[in-house]
């Protein structure tokens, strides 16, 4: 075999053999170490299989959509604007969108009322998302009650419950014809909860929307990259609590680096001295210093990846489940596509196993160039 | 049977670790084949009803439709209003959109 490789090999064992003697603390540090990365992993897995899910699914979404902005607020904005932005060049079709929520007393839910002209909707009948046949306990054929503006309630019989597969976007939806949903809410004649906005070229859009907020000061058009890119940033990495659970994990990642370089225990100090004088050389040291960093960082890293996978797409996430539902009574139940996105996990092996090495090393090579009777008598 | 050295039962635990991690790849990559069909429903529903949204958040209406929401939503009471929702807490302030000007 060859010289270098063995000698690698015989370093490898000893630093084994030492690491296995000190079994409770390095399987401890082994532990605290690949929870750090699982929670990190799981964290990258979750946000990137959100975003590409968000990216996937919202292709269908209407190319713009435009709102009325009243005194900084989203308001009910005029049907007849549609003529006018149906009349910009370059827009194929305007569409006016009816849609609200509804606070539902019984659950404590809040449901997404989406009025559609379905011909296949009966009147006072609705269809629902599988989150709110859920919540509320009913099935085809059942009735939910809805209480109008006067507080009267209205029965609305369940034609359709919205496959399971399709929770990710209507879990809370219950769609219902127009007129119901006007009478439900007394919706104001001749006004829209905001334009759909299709454009026969996308690459027109921006100047389509420029022409709208020129033409209509008082709206906010929001273009389909927009909604794509606003789940872009809800899962970045410096968005809101994944910035938070993100730094929790890189602060102890470092305290527990910055314990490991800030010094070696006595016991440690004394066997670099012991192996000095038997003739081991710093450079032996150092290589043994190296494997014990590598052995754990990198069992902490397969380990703590492998866990963080499992959680994501087998276990749904469900430790993150009480952060992400907060005060919801309803929450949509989704299997997220799995999404490993190797530059990332690159990243996070390189961010991980390296900084540790590097801070298992440095102090080794300091105690190592000490006179070995100092470092025995220390 | 002559008795493994360390070295090689870590580098048997490590391939074990790595065997671990491509059958995960690999079921991502199967799971990504069999989802379209399962997305295709969404993807209809998001067409027929023109949604705009991910339903992830149903506790504020910013965080149902964060895409939608106007920059006050999450300071409704006051400017200075300390957010009511924990999951305000996910969702970052919109990108840079256009406004009414």
């Amino acid at each position: 075999m060859n010289r270098s490789l063995q000698r690698h090999l015989n370093i490898l064992d000893f630093a084994l053999s030492s690491l296995w003697r000190r079994k409770g603390k390095n399987l401890a540090l082994l532990a605290v170490y690949t929870l750090i990365i699982f929670i990190i992993a799981s964290i990258v897995f979750f946000t990137q299989a959100l975003k590409r899910e968000a990216d996937l699914v919202l292709q269908d979404a209407p190319d713009l959509v435009v709102q009325r902005m009243v005194a900084g607020r989203h308001d009910p904005i005029p049907v007849s604007y549609g003529t006018g932005i149906a009349a910009i060049r370059g827009v194929s079709e305007v569409t006016p969108r009816f849609w609200g929520y509804y606070y539902d007393p019984v659950t404590g839910a809040n449901f997404t009322l989406v009025a559609s002209d379905d011909q296949e909707l009966k009147p006072e009948a609705i269809s629902i998302g599988s989150g709110v046949a859920r919540t509320s306990r009913i099935s085809i054929g059942d009735f939910l009650p809805l209480k109008d503006i006067k507080g009267s309630p209205v029965l609305f019989s369940v034609q359709k419950i919205f496959p399971s597969s399709s929770e990710l976007v209507a879990a809370d939806l219950i769609q219902l014809r127009q007129e119901d949903f006007q009478r439900l809410f007394d919706f104001p004649a001749g006004r829209a909860t905001d334009l759909a906005v299709s454009a026969g070229n996308p690459a027109e859009l921006e100047t389509i929307a420029a022409k709208i907020v020129h033409d209509f000061p008082d709206t906010r058009p929001i273009l389909k990259s927009e909604m794509i890119r606003t789940y872009d940033s809800v899962f970045d990495w410096r968005s809101g609590m994944v910035l938070v659970v993100l730094a929790v994990a890189v602060l102890s990642f470092i305290i527990f680096a910055w314990d490991k370089a800030t010094g070696l225990s006595a016991e440690e100090k004394k066997e670099i001295g012991i192996l000095k004088s038997i003739g081991w050389e710093t450079t032996d040291v150092l290589l043994l210093k190296s494997w014990e960093g590598i052995v754990i960082s990198l069992s902490a890293f397969l380990f703590g990846v492998s866990l963080g996978y499992l959680h994501v797409f087998f276990f749904s996430a469900s430790l993150f489940e009480h952060a992400l539902k907060g005060w919801s009574v309803l929450y949509p139940e989704f299997k997220l596509t799995p999404v490993i996105d190797p530059y990332l996990i690159c990243l996070l092996f390189l961010l991980s196993v390296g900084p540790y090495v590097a801070a298992t090393v440095v102090p080794s090579w300091l105690a190592a160039t000490v006179d070995p009777d100092a470092a025995m008598r220390s | 049977m002559p008795t493994l050295r360390k070295s090689t039962l870590f580098f048997l635990l490590v391939a074990l670790n790595l065997l671990v991690l491509a059958a995960l790849s690999l079921h991502a990559e199967v799971r990504s084949g069999q989802l379209p069909a399962q997305r295709a429903a969404s993807r209809a529903l998001v067409r027929q009803l023109k949604l705009s949204d991910l339903c992830l958040f149903t506790e504020a209406r910013y965080t149902r439709h964060p895409a939608m929401a106007d920059r006050h939503a999450p300071f409704q009471d006051h400017p200075l209003a300390l957010e009511h929702f924990p999951s305000g807490s996910l969702v970052s302030p919109p990108a840079l959109r256009r406004e009414a000007k």
